[in-house]
Formats: C-alpha cells, sequence, structure tokens
C-alpha cells in the first residue's frame, strides 16, 4: 500500500497544496501571499515529478498509472503554471481582478491536468477532465464585469459542458462494449474478443471530447472567442497547460489500444484528414487576424493540428515527438501571450501593427517577442522546429508522406503571419510615444527565449527522456506489479 | 433482465426474463397508482362540476387585496450563492449515504476514509464562511447626507479622496 | 408486452412529452417544470433498469436541488418580458433540425438492425449492483481514489461558484 503512496507522490501533494491555498486564502486573505505559496506547490511538485522520474506502476487499485510519461507531463503542467502564475499578476492589477482565488483555480486546474495524463481508468479520465475544464470556465470568466470575459465563459462553459456529456458518453457504450472501466483491462477484453459497432462508437465519442479540448477542426470554433475574452495568462493558460493535458490523455488511450488502432485504416485516415483540416484551417484564419489574441488563438488551432501529426502516425517516434512539441509550446506560447498581456494591459494595445518600433525601445523584450514567434513558427535552429520536425518525421516514417508534407506547407503559409510580428517589431518606426514596461518582466521574458533557443540547439537530451518516458506508456497489458 | 420490447438490444447472457417485478418496482407502481389516482379525479371533478366564471371568482385573491403588476420579481443574488453551496454540499450527502451503508463492514478505515473526505469539503465552508459568503448581506439604502446645520452650505467634496467603498466584513 | 415493457413505454412518452414541453413553452418557469418532470421520468426509468441508488439520487439532486437552482436563476434574471425571448427560425436552426433528423434516422437504423448490438454482463446480477451498499463498497475500496479525489473538485466548484457569483467580491489589498 505505501507503494501506491510513493508512487503518487506528485499527484497527492498537488491535491493537498491546492487544500492548503485555501486554507491561506480563507486565512489572510492575500492575493499576493496565495499567489507566492501557489508558484512554490508548482515547483514543490515539479520537483517531486523529477525526483521520482524513474518510479513506475499502477497505483490505488488500478486507477492511476504512473510511469515517465505521466512524470514528464507533470513537468509541462508545472511548469505551465508556474509561468503563468508568475506572469499574470501585473495584469490581473491593472484590470482590477487580482483575487487569491485565481491562483487556487489554476492550481486546481493543474492537479486535473495530472489526473489526466495518469488516468488509467476512465473514471479518473473523467473527474481529471472535468477538474481542469471547469477551473477554466472560472478562470475565462474571472472578469466579471467585462461583457466579453462573460461571454467567453459562457461558451466555454456550453460547449465543454457539451464535449463532456459526449465523452461520458462514449465512456458508457465503452463499458458496455467490454463490461470494463480500466483501460488496460478494456484493451485486453477488445483482443480476446473484438470491437464491437458499440465499442467504436463510445470510442469515437470518447475522442471526440479531447479533440474538443485541443481545438481541433472541426471543434474549434469556440477557441478564438474564449481566448479573445478571457484574460490574456489565462488563455495563454488554456492553450499550452489544458492543450497538453489533453494530448497526454489522448496519448494515454490511444497507447491503450495500439495493437487495435494500428490495424485499422479507418482510424489512421480519421484522424490524419482531422490533423490535415486543423491544420489548414488554423493557418488559413490566422492570416486573417488584426488582433494579436485571436492570431494567437488560431495560431494554437494550427499547432494542435500539427501535433495531432504524431497522433495520426501512432508511433511512439510521433507520441514522444508531440511531448517535446508540447513541452517547446507551453514555453513559446507563454512567452507570446505573456508579451500581449504586458502591452495590453498596460496600453490595450492589441494589433500586430501597434508593436511598430518596440525594438527601439524595449530591445529585450522585442528580441524575446521575436525569438518566440519565429520558433512558433518553426525557424529551423529554435525549439518550435525540432517539435515540428520530430513529429513530421514520424509522419514520414509511418508512410503518411502527404500528411507530414501538408504540415510543412501549412508551417510555410503560418511564417507570413508570425514574421508579421517581427516585421512590425524591428522594421516599422515606432508611432505615438515609447512603451514602457518593467525591466524584469522583459529579462523574464528573455530568459523564457532563451530556454526555447536552448531546446532548439540542444534537443537530444530531452528527447532521450521523452522516448524513455514513453516505454511504459507503450506497454500497457505488461501489468506485473 | 434488460429487455425492451420492440428494441433489440438484448444482453447476451441472460436471455428475456419473466415480467416480475423487484421491490423497487412494487414500490414505484405504487407511485404510479397515486399519481393516476390523483390525475382521475381530478380530470372527473372537472367533468362533472359547474363552470360558471366571473372576474370576482377568477381574480387571484377572491376576498381580499387587489393585486397589482405580475408574480415576477426578481430575486436577489443572495440566494443563490447560498443555493450553489448548498448543492455542493447535497452531493457530498450523496456520496456518504452508501458509505453509511458499509461503514459497519469496512470498520475502521472507512472512518478515515470519510473523515478526510468530510474535511476537505468542510474547508470549502469554512473558505465561504471566511470570505463572507455565508453573511446574510442587508441592504445600505444609499441615503443623501443632509447638513448639518440649518444654514450651512452642504460641504465640497474632497478631490483628492478616491471613491473606493468600504471592505465589507 | 410484460409489466416492465408498458412501465417504459409509459416513462419514455412522459420523457419525450417533457423535454418537448421544455423547449416548446413560452414561459421560463413552465420549461423548467417541464424539466422537473422529465427527470422525475428518468428516475422511473433508472428504477427499472434496477439501478435504485441512482434512481434515488437522481430525484434528490436533480429533480430537487438542481432545479431549486434553475429557478433561483429565472427569478433572478427578471424575464419578464417573454416575447424577446422567442427566437426566429433561421439557417443555424434549420441546419440543427436537419443534424436532428439525421440522428433519428440512424437510432431508428439501429432499432430495425436484425442481428441485436451485444452488451457485455458482469457476473453480478443487477439487483445488486444497483444498491446502495454495492456502491458503498466499491466507492471505499476499489474507487477509493477518485472518491476522495472528487471532494477537490467539489471544492473547486465552492471556489468557482463563490468568484462568479458573489455580488461585493473586493480584491484583496495590493502588495
Amino acid at each position: 500500500m505505501p507503494n501506491d503512496y510513493l508512487l503518487s507522490l506528485p499527484i497527492l501533494a498537488a491535491a493537498g497544496w491546492s487544500v492548503l491555498l485555501i486554507i491561506l486564502e480563507a486565512m489572510l486573505s492575500r492575493a499576493a501571499l496565495t499567489r507566492v505559496f501557489a508558484m512554490l506547490g508548482f515547483a514543490l511538485v515539479g520537483g517531486l515529478s523529477v525526483i521520482g522520474f524513474p518510479l513506475q506502476g499502477l497505483a490505488f487499485s488500478e486507477m492511476l498509472r504512473i510511469g515517465g510519461f505521466q512524470h514528464f507531463a507533470n513537468i509541462i503542467f508545472c511548469l505551465s503554471g508556474l509561468l503563468v502564475v508568475a506572469l499574470s499578476e501585473k495584469y490581473l492589477d491593472d484590470e482590477n481582478v487580482h483575487y487569491g482565488e485565481y491562483y487556487i483555480v489554476a492550481f486546481i486546474s493543474v492537479v486535473g491536468m495530472m489526473l489526466l495524463a495518469a488516468a488509467a481508468n476512465m473514471a479518473i479520465l473523467f473527474i481529471g477532465l472535468e477538474m481542469m475544464s471547469i477551473a477554466l470556465y472560472v478562470l475565462a470568466g474571472l472578469m466579471r464585469r467585462d461583457v466579453r470575459s462573460n461571454e467567453a465563459a459562457m461558451k466555454y462553459f456550453l460547449l465543454g459542458a457539451f464535449a463532456s456529456g459526449l465523452l461520458l458518453y462514449g465512456i458508457s457504450l465503452i463499458y458496455g462494449a467490454t463490461g470494463e472501466l480500466a483501460l488496460h483491462k478494456i484493451a485486453i477484453a477488445i483482443q480476446t474478443g473484438s470491437a464491437s459497432m458499440l465499442f467504436w462508437i463510445g470510442f469515437g465519442l470518447l475522442i471526440t471530447g479531447f479533440l474538443f479540448k485541443i481545438s481541433a477542426v472541426p471543434f474549434h470554433q469556440w477557441t478564438p472567442d474564449v481566448y479573445d475574452g478571457s484574460p490574456t495568462p489565462a488563455a495563454a493558460f488554456m492553450s499550452t497547460g489544458a492543450k497538453a493535458a489533453a494530448f497526454s490523455a489522448l496519448i494515454v488511450v490511444v497507447t491503450n489500444f495500439s495493437t487495435l488502432l494500428q490495424n485499422s485504416p479507418t482510424w489512421s485516415l480519421v484522424i490524419s484528414s482531422i490533423a490535415l483540416a486543423t491544420m489548414v484551417v488554423g493557418n488559413i484564419a490566422a492570416l486573417a487576424q488584426e488582433n494579436l489574441k485571436r492570431m494567437l488563438a488560431y495560431s494554437s488551432v494550427a499547432h494542435a493540428g500539427y501535433m495531432l501529426v504524431g497522433i495520426a502516425a501512432a508511433t511512439p517516434d510521433g507520441y514522444s515527438g508531440i511531448m517535446f512539441y508540447t513541452l517547446v509550446y507551453t514555453l513559446m506560447n507563454i512567452g507570446a501571450f505573456g508579451v500581449v498581456a504586458l502591452l495590453e494591459s498596460k496600453e490595450n494595445l492589441l494589433l500586430a501593427s501597434d508593436y511598430a518600433g518596440l525594438f527601439k525601445h524595449r530591445p529585450m523584450l522585442a528580441g524575446a517577442m521575436a525569438v518566440f514567434m519565429l520558433s512558433l513558427a518553426g525557424v529551423p535552429p529554435l525549439g518550435g522546429f525540432i517539435g515540428k520536425y520530430k513529429v513530421f518525421a514520424a509522419a514520414v516514417d509511418a508512410k503518411l508522406t502527404w500528411l507530414a508534407l501538408a504540415g510543412v506547407l501549412a508551417s510555410a503559409v503560418s511564417a507570413y503571419y508570425y514574421l508579421r510580428v517581427v516585421y512590425f517589431m524591428f522594421m516599422r518606426d515606432p508611432v505615438g510615444e515609447a512603451i514602457s514596461a518593467p525591466a524584469t518582466s522583459s529579462l523574464a521574458f528573455a530568459l523564457i527565449a532563451v530556454a526555447v533557443v536552448l531546446l532548439g540547439v540542444f534537443p537530444t537530451e530531452i528527447l532521450r527522456i521523452t522516448d524513455a518516458a514513453l516505454k511504459f506508456a507503450q506497454l500497457p497489458t505488461q501489468t506485473g506489479f | 433482465m434488460i429487455y425492451i420490447n420492440g428494441l433489440n438490444i438484448e444482453t447476451k447472457t441472460t436471455s428475456r426474463m419473466d415480467a416480475q417485478l423487484t421491490e423497487f418496482g412494487k414500490v414505484f407502481l405504487f407511485l404510479l397508482v397515486g399519481v393516476v389516482f390523483v390525475a382521475a379525479g381530478f380530470i372527473t371533478s372537472s367533468l362533472i362540476r359547474p363552470h360558471r366564471p366571473y372576474d370576482e371568482k377568477l381574480s387571484t385573491y377572491e376576498c381580499g387585496e387587489e393585486p397589482k403588476g405580475t408574480a415576477w420579481v426578481q430575486f436577489n443574488i443572495r440566494f443563490y450563492v447560498i443555493a450553489l453551496i448548498f448543492i455542493i454540499f447535497d452531493v457530498e450527502l450523496l456520496f456518504l449515504f452508501p458509505w453509511a451503508t458499509v461503514f459497519k463492514k469496512i470498520g475502521p478505515v472507512a472512518l478515515i476514509e470519510a473523515v478526510v473526505f468530510i474535511s476537505i469539503l468542510a474547508i470549502g465552508l469554512a473558505y465561504a464562511w471566511a470570505k463572507g459568503d455565508l453573511n446574510w448581506v442587508v441592504p445600505q439604502p444609499n441615503r443623501p447626507k443632509l447638513p448639518e446645520k440649518k444654514f450651512d452650505k452642504p460641504a465640497k467634496k474632497k478631490v483628492a479622496e478616491p471613491a473606493e467603498p468600504a471592505p465589507t466584513a | 408486452m410484460d409489466v416492465s415493457g408498458i412501465l417504459f413505454v409509459f416513462l419514455g412518452a412522459q420523457i419525450i412529452v417533457a423535454t418537448v414541453g421544455t423547449v416548446w413553452s413560452r414561459n421560463p418557469v413552465t420549461s423548467a417544470l417541464f424539466l422537473v418532470l422529465n427527470f422525475f421520468a428518468l428516475g422511473g426509468l433508472y428504477l427499472l433498469l434496477e439501478a435504485q441508488f441512482i434512481a434515488v439520487v437522481q430525484v434528490i439532486v436533480y429533480a430537487g436541488a438542481i432545479m431549486v437552482l434553475f429557478l433561483f436563476t429565472i427569478m433572478l434574471l427578471n424575464l419578464d418580458n417573454e416575447r424577446a425571448l422567442a427566437e426566429k427560425f433561421d439557417l443555424r436552426k434549420g441546419f440543427a433540425v436537419l443534424l436532428g433528423g439525421v440522428l433519428l434516422v440512424e437510432l431508428l437504423y439501429i432499432i430495425g438492425l436484425k442481428t441485436p448490438i451485444p452488451i457485455k454482463q458482469t457476473a453480478l446480477t443487477t439487483v445488486q449492483l444497483g444498491e446502495a451498499k454495492y456502491i458503498g463498497r466499491e466507492l471505499l475500496t476499489n474507487f477509493l481514489f477518485p472518491f476522495e479525489i472528487v471532494s477537490i473538485l467539489l471544492l473547486l466548484a465552492v471556489v468557482g461558484a463563490i468568484v462568479l457569483a458573489k455580488k461585493n467580491f473586493t480584491t484583496s489589498p495590493k502588495s
């Protein structure tokens, strides 16, 4: 029994810490203090995941599956949470919504993400998804006096609840078809018998629920409105942490049924076409956006498409590529959203043309933003390139060359709207007065940018970790624990 | 046992069982008969009774105040927060009910498990309490300040004073 | 047709009528009351499937607590003007009707299938599965972790509801 607790220590610690945060907020009611403790909590949980990296096994009567994959995912979630919390104080202060609850809700959302990645049972899958999503609905509607924030929360909630309903229906159909809730037992039941029609319908609904969360086409329509209306740091959180969590859950589910899915041409075709549609629609819609927040929202749709290419490849290489991609994406996208938040809260600058001449006034900030934009576009020496390369290479290995080719073309198109921002920052003369920003935040963005560059120049270590991390997730039926 | 006429959804192992109802089915049948009985009473009385309405009879209170306006009244939001918190604890109760039925069999471990569950939720209640959400917000009417002396002009507001609302208790 | 078949048809018809009534009625309160009827009928269906505990939960939580909240919300919004709520039939609605029709055809197709869709039966009889005792035992042994973690979920609901719904939410003093 103690093994269970040791295995799932990061999750238990995160759950306990969220209770602690609530006690703290109830007793002292100081947002700044809650913020510091939330950051400490993220660091603690991330640290526990690093220490416990080699541990693996099933915990709590096969409810949780813990392994390198889960630890790696936990680190991504904690990183996302830490960065978002670190960057959001100024924005919230300026919008006059600096509540301590913001940090509590974000923290509990991360607990939900960790559950999603660690789910070995569909009950946990659902609880994790709900925990993450409910927290995100609250974050989206945090600016209660702002009509657009209300609209964002309402849209996200209604569509999200619908997606959760689909997912739950899928779970119940799968249970009806196999009589099991544990994912690995379902896989065994499918292998011994055969996948019935009922199972496939349920599986489709389950996957649809996740596709909604990662905003894949045709379930992406909520994305621009929600990201636009939410507090910008919360949008950064949704586009990185939540997306990484939904992808981890998708990988967990898909690896459990890998033998079944690898022999199914329909599955490959469906996921490939969704990936293709997501890349095309996301990039083309992003081209037309003037508002940077909406542009980043559509770009997040496009990036979900690139990551889906890895799922379509259905090989360990593809999944490992997705893990690396989510890590890089977390860094660069939080960086980009963070810069937008910084300039938005100060002077309400949201258009690409507002960034004209940023380099003259704030070279460090402009440089960091340029790194984020180039990395999002997938320019070679940066982290975003390696992520795309890994995913597309996996697709080529899986004989999906056309999909990889489409991905490359789509990222070529995406270069236009990313480079446009860079062009405005560096090539245009400033209009109006200088944009001011505190030097400390510029330094923080510079650090994130350095991390993105380092991930691009020295990716091998991380890639070795992601490859190793997947080994356990790959073998679902080996339950000798 | 799950067998529905007309639908081909049928279980593999157990074919159609006989139509015997369980104990709960009897309760349900009882409920149904109750509903039918009441409905039948209403319907027959509406068929038999004389029907001669006039204005006075149709008014909301036949002998009393004349109602004005509609019955739509905007509720205060304070009910809402209380109702929200109530629902959350209602759900908690549902988890505790099955616990109570097996509590004796499983023993002290069950007690610890339930205590953990309840105490986590109790923290939620404490949070709501500490944040003042259980306080009954009394509406504070915005009365204009009258000058204290009869012939004084009302005091001019200082410009620098920020108009911040007083922190709630 | 046996007794449970008759009951199923009765409850199913009640659910359909109540659902149509919920969508159709102009007055939001009438809508909400139709929904209560719907929840009750659903509870009856659960009983028919011998999920007694779930049936009771359905009535207590949905027909009881959640509908109270629904009515609160309706009264809170002061939806006096019913005409303003009425929507016109536009292209989007037409599309919705089309999709609903497709779903109906699919359902009819499944109902009309010659070979029934197999549903896996668990070792226990359904009567045992539906008992609160069985649920409690599972909850405290196999499903202990979800049981405990749900408390965090409920805690999140408390915090989230308060953040979004409280009228005078003061920011804490700036650092």
